[in-house]
C-alpha cells in the first residue's frame, strides 16, 4: 500500500484471510461527539435515523467507558460515576460481543474514537484499529483541505479503508 | 494479542521518511521573511507564527500518537518528558531536555541545544523583538490542547539573541476533561 511520503505504518496490517464482508459498520468520532465518518458495508436492520444513531452510539460509548473505569477493581482511587475523565485515563474497554455482532472500540488520547462492528466470531481487533488510526493520520489529518472537527469527505481514505476492512478476518 | 509497546524517539525517527534539512530550514526562513514583509510589526509576526504553530500542533498530535504508540501520560511531568524525548526527536531530530520544575509540577522548561530551524540565521537590528522559532511554541500549545491540557508556552532563552541554548517554558494552566457534548433534553 503506497501512502503519501511512503512512511512506514506501524503496526503492519494483519494478513487478510477470509473472503470479506465481515465488517458491518464503522464510526469515527472526535472528542466533541461529532461523527467524522460513518461507513456501512452490511447492515440489514436500521432502526433510527442517522443523527439519532450517531448520538446513541456516542452516548453508549461515553457511558460504557465511564462505567468500566469506575468498576475497575485494580485502581485505588475512584471518582463518582458520571464525573468526566480524560480520554485514555484509567482503564479503557476495547470490545463487547453479543450473539449477533461484535463491537470493537479504540480511543486515542486526543479523543478520536474508532468503532468497528463486525460479525461475532472476529478476534481481537486492537491492532487493526491502530492501523486504521494510522490510515486516518495519513489520509485525513495530513490532508490540507481537511478542517479538523468536520466530517471526513476524502474518497481516497474511504477506498483504502474499504479495502482494508474487507481483508479483516 | 499483547499491545504494542511505545517506541523510543530514535527508532521512530529512523523509520520515518527524512527530508533535506537545508530545504526545511530555508523554507521556514522564507516564511518568516515573507511574514515580516507582509505584516511589518514584529509582534504581529510573532502572533502569526504562534497561530500557524497552533494549527500544525492540532494535527500533529494525531500523527505523534499514531506513530509512537504512547498511551496517556499519568501527569504533566511525564508529558513534558515525552514531548522532549520523543516528540522533538521524532519531528525535528533533536533531543531536548527538561529542567526547572516548579514546586507543584505545573511549569517546566524544555531546553534545546540544537535547532534545525535556525541554521544560517542571524537576526538583523530592526527585528530584535522577533521570536524566530515561535512556531514551535504554537505547535506545543496546539498539541497539548488536543489532549485536554491548556498551557501557556513562551520563549525564555533564544540563541539568536545571544543566549547559549533555546529554552521554552511550558506552563500548565488547567486540565480540561471531556464533557458529554449533547444536552440531555433529547
Amino acid at each position: 500500500m503506497q501512502f503519501f511520503g511512503g512512511s512506514e505504518i506501524s503496526p503492519s496490517p494483519p494478513v487478510p484471510t477470509a473472503s470479506g464482508n465481515n465488517g458491518h459498520m464503522m464510526y469515527v468520532f472526535n472528542r466533541n461527539g461529532v461523527c467524522l465518518l460513518y461507513r456501512e458495508w452490511n447492515r440489514p436492520l436500521r432502526t433510527l435515523n442517522a443523527q439519532q444513531d450517531h448520538k446513541l452510539m456516542f452516548g453508549l460509548l461515553f457511558s460504557l467507558k465511564s462505567l468500566t473505569a469506575k468498576m475497575d477493581p485494580t485502581i485505588a482511587e475512584k471518582g463518582n460515576l458520571g464525573v468526566p475523565q480524560l480520554p485514555g485515563q484509567g482503564c479503557s474497554f476495547h470490545s463487547f460481543r453479543t450473539n449477533t455482532y461484535k463491537l470493537s472500540f479504540m480511543e486515542s488520547p486526543s479523543g478520536i474514537k474508532i468503532i468497528l462492528v463486525t460479525h461475532p466470531r472476529t478476534g481481537d481487533l486492537r491492532d487493526s484499529l491502530k492501523y486504521i488510526y494510522n490510515l486516518y493520520v495519513e489520509y485525513v489529518v495530513k490532508n490540507p483541505l481537511y478542517t479538523p472537527g468536520s466530517p471526513i469527505r476524502c474518497q481516497l481514505f474511504n477506498t483504502t479503508l474499504d479495502q482494508y476492512v474487507r481483508g479483516i478476518a | 494479542m499483547p499491545p504494542v509497546a511505545p517506541r523510543s524517539g530514535d527508532s521512530i525517527f529512523a523509520n520515518l521518511e527524512h527530508m533535506n534539512a537545508e530545504l526545511f530550514t530555508l523554507t521556514y526562513g522564507a516564511i518568516v521573511r515573507q511574514l515580516i514583509t507582509d505584516l511589518e510589526e514584529v509582534d504581529e509576526v510573532n502572533k502569526q507564527l504562534d497561530q500557524m504553530g497552533y494549527n500544525i500542533g492540532v494535527r500533529l498530535i494525531d500523527e505523534f500518537l499514531a506513530k509512537s504508540n504512547i498511551s496517556r501520560c499519568v501527569d504533566f511531568k511525564e508529558t513534558a518528558e515525552v514531548i522532549a524525548k520523543v516528540g522533538f526527536k521524532m519531528f525535528l531530530g533533536v533531543t531536548a531536555s527538561v529542567i526547572n520544575w516548579d514546586a507543584d509540577g505545573t511549569s517546566c522548561s524544555i531546553v534545546l541545544e540544537d535547532n534545525p530551524l535556525v541554521d544560517f540565521v542571524e537576526l538583523p537590528d530592526n527585528c530584535q523583538g522577533l521570536h524566530y522559532c515561535n512556531i514551535l511554541s504554537g505547535v506545543v500549545r496546539g498539541a497539548l490542547e488536543m489532549v485536554s491540557m491548556k498551557t501557556e508556552v513562551t520563549w525564555v532563552r533564544d540563541m539568536l539573541r545571544g543566549d547559549e541554548v533555546y529554552e521554552l517554558n511550558v506552563k500548565l494552566i488547567k486540565q480540561v476533561p471531556e464533557e458529554y457534548p449533547y444536552k440531555d433534553d433529547e
